[in-house]
């Protein structure tokens, strides 16, 4: 019996899979185990993929090698981008792994068709909605992060309601389809099309602020996508690999949704941004004090601990090597230079984190908001390159703020604040910084890389 | 219900779990990586997709089969890639030259 034999062979090749995957992401808790932690992952996804070309239920293997060159042909230079480029390839790879899971989970339907009993029709069908809608709505957040979309929330009236009519109308059919699964099988394509309509009508409305929370959702829908097909294959693997995945991103977005102080429901149908557009329209002029790059170059030299604050705008005027020119320079002079990282600044989880890394500032230079706010009272200055709203102190002291109660890093409890920004147009989110206005604070007005570099040219001392 | 199910239900369960437990100790520096490591992980269903399109059923289900292994194999060997090459850039302040 060779093919039994083979079959538990399969098995147990995909149960050392499983612990290497588990072992992966342990290994992933530390930066000093964590590139022993792919290579478990890497050993584990070959070992799986060797076998399973083994199994004696191939018959035909054409096709498996055109896609796997295909797949490769996608796949690296996607391993490649520019780490700017992170975010978009990381929602991109979300709607190609749930694009994997509704493709399987659709060809297991029409191959078992007159046979699918009701509850692999549920199963089924609660697969291949979750599936499809987070492959259109991952495309979505790729296209606003790319910039192909405009990335400011889209809205029109009635929009909640249309979006979960969508949803309602894909459940219903779902039902209809676990009723009576062959006599409905016509129902089964429109099921799938409304599912990915409403995919669209989901992430569309999301501002650009949002994308930390919406990426790591759709990280837990692809995940958990993949762990509903592991069940209807009975494939014990997926279910693992997929719970792992699902986990990982539910635990991402709790923490970013705390981040924030807001809830789910509020970041998915709460079209932030909008409401707030008004407010800031309304207040008054205020004085705020404006510094050259001599001038703040010759407080920074003053200082004796200096916190920077990066936030997307840092990302977008690419000033992360500059960034790293003028740590080396404070650090060269005995000025002690940290970084205080929001855990939303940016557009995903942990974006500022692998910016600074690019830049080859040291990640034990890098600090959790938590951590570096008990540092900041004693601190002489604090830089902000690009954040806005997680520098507001109106989230501490102002309860009718939209943001009042999210976590803020407390930069205005440095000694002096600096703050470079382009212009006083209030930030993505639309909402007025205060912090702006206090006599302790600078304001550097100029593209955040061009400023950055004038800064380190005064304090190496060419200066002309 | 089938026997089966309710097997798979335990082990969701308890994946979830020691998911949860795992991804709870991954430092907030190392969020990014987490994301595209999990997803390489997650590509796994690679394994399910290369069975639909060998089998040879339909021509429907042989295609939809290779769209997804196509799919889930550049989110592999992709996912693997970025996260190494990220967790790369990742260096200390103490001289280890």
């Amino acid at each position: 019996m060779t093919s039994l034999v083979s079959q538990q062979f399969l098995e147990f090749a995909f149960i050392a899979s499983v612990a290497l995957f588990i072992l992966a992401l342990r290994w992933l808790s530390s930066p000093v185990t964590a590139r022993r932690g792919v290579l478990a992952g890497e050993i584990g996804a070959a070992l799986a993929v060797g076998t399973t070309l083994l199994n004696p239920e191939l018959v035909q293997y054409r096709w498996i090698i055109i896609a796997l060159i295909v797949g490769a042909g996608i796949g690296i230079p996607l391993g490649l981008v520019h780490m700017t480029a992170v975010p978009q390839r990381t929602a991109l790879s979300h709607a190609f792994g749930a694009l994997s899971a509704a493709m399987i989970g659709i060809a297991e339907y029409y191959v078992g068709l007159p046979k699918v009993t009701r509850f692999e029709m549920g199963e089924i069908s609660l697969e291949v909605i979750i599936g499809s809608l987070t492959f259109t709505g991952s495309l979505i957040a790729a296209g606003k992060l790319q910039e192909l979309l405009p990335q400011r929330p889209i809205t029109y009236p009635g929009q909640n309601f249309v979006s979960l009519s969508a949803l309602s109308a894909a459940l219903l059919i779902a039902i209809a389809l676990t009723v009576n699964p062959s006599y409905h099988a016509f129902l089964f394509p429109i099921m799938v099309g409304v599912a990915l309509i409403f995919g669209i009508l989901l992430v569309t409305p999301i501002g650009g602020a949002d994308m930390p929370t919406v990426i790591s959702l759709l990280n837990s829908y692809a995940g958990f996508s993949a762990a509903l097909l592991g069940f209807v294959l009975n494939s014990k693997v997926l279910i693992v690999a997929g719970a792992l995945d699902g986990s990982s991103g539910f635990i991402l977005s709790v923490i970013m949704c705390k981040a924030m102080n807001r809830s789910f429901a509020n970041v998915m149908f709460g079209a932030f941004g909008q409401v707030q557009a008004s407010s800031a329209a309304t207040t008054e002029a205020r004085t705020v004090r404006s510094a050259t790059p001599e001038e703040a170059a010759a407080i920074l030299g003053a200082a004796s601990t200096v916190v920077i604050v990066p936030g997307y705008g840092m990302a977008v005027a690419q000033a992360q090597h500059k960034v790293r020119e003028l740590y080396d320079v404070l650090t060269k002079k005995g000025i002690d230079v940290k970084f205080g990282i929001h855990p939303v600044a940016g557009r995903m989880p942990g974006h500022m984190n692998v910016l600074l890394a690019e830049a080859d500032i040291p990640y034990d230079r890098l600090l959790e908001m938590d951590d570096i706010n008990s540092e900041l009272p004693q601190t002489d200055v604090a830089l902000i390159i690009g954040a806005n709203d997680v520098t507001n102190p109106a989230a501490r002291t102002d309860p009718s703020s939209p943001i009042y109660g999210m976590p803020i890093l407390d930069v205005d409890k440095a000694r002096t604040v600096m703050v470079i920004k382009r212009s006083m147009s209030p930030g993505f989110a639309g909402i007025d910084n205060p912090l702006y206005y206090l006599d302790k604070t600078l304001m550097l007005f100029g593209d955040a890389k061009a400023f950055v570099g004038d800064i380190v040219r005064e304090l190496s001392g060419g200066g002309h | 219900m089938p026997a089966d199910f309710i097997s798979n239900l335990y082990l969701f369960i308890l994946a979830g779990f020691i998911g949860f437990e795992v991804i709870k100790r991954v430092s907030p520096l190392l969020h990014t990586p987490l994301m595209s490591l999990t997803n390489a992980l997650d590509a796994i269903v690679v394994v399910a997709a290369i069975i639909i399109a060998g089998r040879h059923e339909s021509v429907l289900s042989t295609t939809l089969g290779a769209i997804a292994v196509a799919a889930s194999f550049s989110n592999m060997v992709g996912g693997f890639l970025i996260t190494d090459r990220m967790l790369r850039m990742f260096k200390t302040g103490r001289p280890q030259k």
